[in-house]
């Protein structure tokens, strides 16, 4: 029983991550803009994060160091996208690209360094308890932060005027221009939100989650947060849902090797990537549905005034 | 379509003519420069400098492997002064590239190349074919000719005497590995752990994960925590970074810094460090050289000859146990290598070794199975 | 106020100018770097520009080094122009590999009466089998399921990549190699032939040079490959004409991915001779940055794989002559596309300083 409840303590660290970039990401695509530098936004902000963290000693500092310079990579993609209506994908890509190889040279001075540990973090008391004690209860704050933050932006996307604006510039930015709204700038707005949350899970995954600096740390997380905005059907719950899922098919995998059960570990280790596969086709595949749930204008550039 | 299409895709080619109008100019000058160099030569005091290169697989800031080897280079470069110099090129890729980069540095002079891991090994061979007045070193390989030596760590002997520190400090009786790739070297480090733990508690047994990485640390962060999760409490690693051992010491668990001096990442879980000392057996080869004495080998160095050494024991480790660890070093100086001696079982109960048959590098070599002790079966092995 | 204001038709001169100014501004922000990292930046900018034409040796390694680029961008502007995504040219390069890689080990165990001619067009056809079969998961998952090919293809290189270190580790591993993870070396008749001797550069340079031509032709000469470039961006449209954006779909993918495994397979029997982890550098990824520099245009992805290779081999040999970081090669492909990306625009849009009203 200790050892599912452990399970599901890694799980939830393995899945915070995801989560947070996803959640960034779902609150851009909302907007209708398709940030597929989403990978390389997180390594920027991760070698900041972890620069930050290095030399001020606090890793609140280096969160925000993180968020900051997330938003501002995302600031430059979203100023080439929204106003000078570069194509979406390329320049993601674009992003992708320079983001991989500037944290790269910029980290160069990092590698190998180390951070002051931070201990172990749990709720007192509750740490406690039998079972649920272990398994919820001994995490960084930062995992607790993941599901307010899934909370908040449900709150924000459904139950709030400037939410519902967001999500009326995602689906028809044409109507809600000719409603008033400025629709370019809300996008932006969006956009380095979706920046400054992924440089958030960036900053997370340096200082907190592997407390090192090496190039392409990330790994592809950003691209598999991108694939969770879609399994999850742009829904803040299901984003956690997901994010979980998916931090856990890696942790059981490793989980099961330890175990010693025998399959070659490079299938075990393909699994994450298959199973966003299935899950794209699975909801892909009702094209009412993917309209009903999708922002209709995600991928589209916008033209005021045309 | 019109021609005029063509005009845009144009423009680049006016930019490489441009730069190929330069190569024309920029690079004589150099040449020009090298003969008068040379003429003087002879009545100057001091014979030019041997030119010694370096090529590294991973960033020379990693902590491990490559980082240990540098700090080789940096060690024969204050031992040699101003009879090297001394060049390095980081994270050259394994495959085609390598042999560009290793022409391009005998192009520029080098006379000796160092190459610091395995998958350079056919590089080399085909670059040293070429020029057989320059001297190829080739880390972990395999392949020799004339010109071309293999070198080798007996990191499995560290791996060993980690064991016997782990037998002794742990409380569940279950060692963790984090292992990159089942190869021999990996596979051997493996036994060797569980040998040096059973050879002083015979209740061990060793688990293993493998991140199929050199360099990974959230998933060796992951990795250990799996392992822990398992009752592992006592880690060893032999990729690249200290994460298992930072994962260790946030969950009051012990592991062992590899590659390199790690003891700095985690005062308390921090058990020793199993290091690499590159220093001494790039001293020996530059050596050789200047004595023009060196010959074509294959050398497989270890703690006997100070190519690696298991260091820092943490203060709060039992004399005891500090002293077993101590035995075993001395009989492995005296025994380089012994470490995987008969009886020998597998963990399927297969014999490997008859009784006091010691094995020979052609065994260690081929390793690729887990002795008795250690949990599961290899990957795709055979 | 500054504002952008719609051209009425594209300007050719921007057209023109941006990949230049692109190039320029790339140069300018290499030469900031050496500056900061306090190196020569003339001699930095020699080391990237110039050094890796100098001599016949660095001019065959140039086009060693670009024939993978011009493959796969060629068939990645295909896709690209038919608005269909392919971000996974790698992972189709990487079953090529395994495709070709397959056959070169057979006929090495199993010897045929073939010489490296003879052996060549059964390598290519094997490595674009494995490309476009590749590819054809992501087409299938499209067409039936309405899978966003961006994502479908990128988790594909994923898999492939680990398909392929399971093989090398496991079953086609050199039972004579010690238990590293490599096949045997394949059979010198498995070889690509080589075009000048003592020199890497091999068949597969001209061969690129062909597609590109061929590529050419079918865009801009053929009826169908006017279909493909309109059919992609505009099904709506299309369809009234009769273009099928479902063929677009099928076509560009398969032919991408065939072209991108041929790719792979020619640097496995190629430069490599054997099949490791290591088999790719990111070619199916600079392929990308390719195309676009490269203007989508099968002349401009051949001028642009070589000034891309030549990014590459400069770094390296920035790193052993002047001691600059290997990082910074990532650096400047990206810039070069952040700055391409941002001149382009002015060939749709103009300045336009307006008087406030």
């Amino acid at each position: 029983m200790n050892q599912v409840a452990l399970l599901l303590a890694a799980t939830l660290g393995a899945g915070t991550p995801l989560a947070i970039g996803s959640l960034g990401l779902l609150v851009n695509e909302r907007s209708g803009v398709l940030n597929l530098g989403a990978e390389g936004v997180m390594l920027v902000s991760a070698v900041t994060g972890f620069a930050a963290a290095y030399h001020s000693g606090n890793e609140w500092i280096a969160f925000l160091a993180g968020a900051a310079a997330g938003a501002a990579l995302a600031a430059v993609f979203g100023w080439l996208v929204i106003w000078l209506n570069t194509n979406q994908y390329a320049t993601g890509l674009a992003v992708s690209l320079f983001g991989a190889g500037f944290s790269a040279f910029v980290g160069t001075g990092y590698v190998g360094r180390k951070l002051e540990s931070g201990g172990e973090h749990s709720v007192p008391l509750l740490r406690d308890l039998p079972f649920v004690g272990t398994a919820l209860f001994r995490q960084h704050p930062m995992v607790y932060l993941a599901m307010a933050l899934a909370g908040a932006a449900a709150f924000f996307l459904y139950r709030t005027r400037a939410g519902l604006v967001l999500r009326s510039v995602g689906e028809s930015p044409e109507s809600a221009h000719a409603l008033g709204y400025p629709v370019r700038r809300i996008r932006l707005a969006a956009v380095m939100v979706g920046g400054a949350l992924c440089g958030l899970s960036g900053a997370y995954l340096s200082v907190v989650y592997a407390p090192l600096w090496v190039e392409g740390m990330v790994a592809g997380r950003g691209w598999i947060a991108l694939a969770l905005t879609v399994f999850a059907t742009w829904r803040p719950a299901r984003v956690l849902l997901g994010a979980y899922l998916f931090g856990g098919v890696t942790m059981l995998q490793l989980h099961l090797q330890a175990q010693g059960v025998q399959l070659p570990p490079q299938f075990m280790s393909m699994t994450p990537y298959v199973a966003t596969i299935v899950v794209l086709v699975l909801i892909s595949r009702n094209p009412l549905w993917i309209r009903v749930n999708m922002p209709a204008s995600l991928g589209k550039p916008f033209f005021p005034g045309s | 379509m019109d021609k005029r299409s063509l005009l845009r895709p144009l423009a680049l080619p006016a930019v490489f003519a441009l730069a190929l109008a330069l190569a024309c100019t920029k690079e004589e000058p150099k040449k020009e420069q090298a003969p008068a160099a040379a003429a003087p030569a002879p009545a100057a005091e001091k014979p030019a400098p041997l030119k010694v290169a370096f090529i590294y697989v991973g960033p020379v800031g990693d902590a491990g492997w490559s980082f240990a080897h540098d700090l080789g280079r940096k060690a024969i470069e204050a031992k040699y002064g101003d009879q090297i110099q001394t060049t390095f090129v980081e994270k050259v890729p394994e495959g085609p590239d390598a042999e560009r980069v290793i022409r391009d540095l005998v192009s520029q002079g080098n006379k000796v190349i160092f190459a610091t891991s395995f998958g350079y090994g056919d590089a080399m061979e085909k670059v040293a074919k070429d020029f057989p007045d320059v001297y190829f070193e080739h880390a972990t390989g395999f392949k020799t000719a004339p010109n071309l030596r293999v070198y080798e760590g007996r990191f499995y002997e560290d791996a060993y005497l980690a064991g016997v520190l782990a037998g002794q400090m742990t409380k569940t009786n279950t060692l963790g590995f984090v292992a990159t790739f089942p190869i021999p070297e990996v596979l051997r480090n493996i036994n060797a752990y569980t040998l040096g733990a059973l050879s002083v508690n015979p209740k061990v047994k060793t688990k293993v994960v493998w991140v199929s990485s050199w360099f990974d640390p959230p998933k060796e962060t992951e990795a250990a925590q799996s392992l822990m999760n398992q009752g592992a409490d006592v880690l060893l690693q032999n990729t690249d970074s200290t994460a298992v051992l930072q994962a260790a010491e946030k969950a009051g668990k012990y592991a062992f810094g590899w590659d390199s001096d790690m003891s700095a990442f985690a005062p308390k879980a921090h058990l020793a460090s199993c290091v690499l000392k590159w220093g001494v057996y790039y001293d020996k080869a530059i050596g050789d050289v200047l004595n023009k004495s060196w010959k074509t080998d294959s050398f497989k160095w270890g703690i006997k000859e100070g190519v690696n050494d298991f260091v820092k024991i943490a203060s709060f480790v039992p004399d005891e146990a500090k002293k077993k660890v101590e035995e075993a070093k001395a009989y492995l100086i005296a025994n380089p290598g012994a470490v995987f001696k008969g009886p020998l079982y597998d963990n399927t109960g297969k014999e490997l070794l008859a009784k006091d048959v010691v094995a020979d590098d052609k065994w260690k070599s081929s390793v690729n199975f887990y002795v008795k002790g250690v949990e599961g079966k290899v990957p795709a092995g055979q | 106020m500054i504002r952008l204001e719609a051209r009425p038709s594209p300007s050719r001169l921007a057209g023109i100018l941006s990949p230049v100014i692109a190039l320029v501004i790339t140069v300018g922000v290499a030469a900031v770097l050496f500056l900061v990292l306090g190196k020569d930046p003339m001699r930095g900018l020699s080391v990237f520009l110039v050094t890796p034409w100098n001599g016949v040796r660095a001019l065959t390694e140039l086009g060693l080094k670009a024939t993978p680029l011009i493959l796969c961008s060629l068939g990645l502007a295909l896709c690209f122009r038919s608005n269909v995504w392919n971000i996974g040219a790698e992972g189709q390069f990487l079953i090529g590999g395994i495709f070709g890689g397959g056959l070169a080990l057979l006929v090495t165990v199993h010897p045929v009466a073939l010489d490296r001619w003879g052996f060549f067009p059964l390598l290519v056809l094997a490595g674009a089998l494995g490309g476009a079969l590749w590819a054809a998961v992501v087409a299938l998952l499209r067409d039936r399921f309405n899978a966003n090919e961006i994502l479908v293809s990128l988790m594909m290189v994923y898999v492939a990549d680990l398909l392929l270190s399971w093989l090398v580790f496991g079953p086609w591993r050199d039972p004579k190699g010690f238990n590293f993870p490599q096949t045997m070396s394949f059979a010198a008749a498995t070889g690509v032939p080589r075009l000048v001797p003592g020199m890497r550069l091999n068949l597969g340079f001209p061969l690129a040079l062909l597609v590109a031509v061929a590529t050419w032709l079918f865009l801009f000469r053929t009826y169908r490959g006017m279909q493909l470039q309109v059919g992609g961006p505009a099904p709506r449209a299309a369809r009234y004409a009769g273009f099928s954006s479902r063929a677009a779909l099928w076509i560009s993918l398969l032919v991408s991915g065939g072209l991108a495994g041929i790719a792979g397979a020619l640097e496995v029997a190629g430069p490599m001779g054997q099949l490791t982890p290591y088999v790719s550098n990111g070619y199916g990824f600079t392929a990308i940055i390719v195309a676009f520099v490269g203007r989508l245009h099968p002349l401009g992805c051949v001028l642009s794989s070589v000034l891309l290779a030549m990014f590459v081999i400069g770094g390296e040999l920035a790193q052993s002559r002047i001691g600059l970081p290997a990082a910074l090669t990532g650096v400047f492909q990206g810039v070069l596309l952040f700055s391409l990306l941002a001149c382009d625009t002015f060939i749709q849009f103009r300045l336009r300083w307006r008087a406030r009203a």
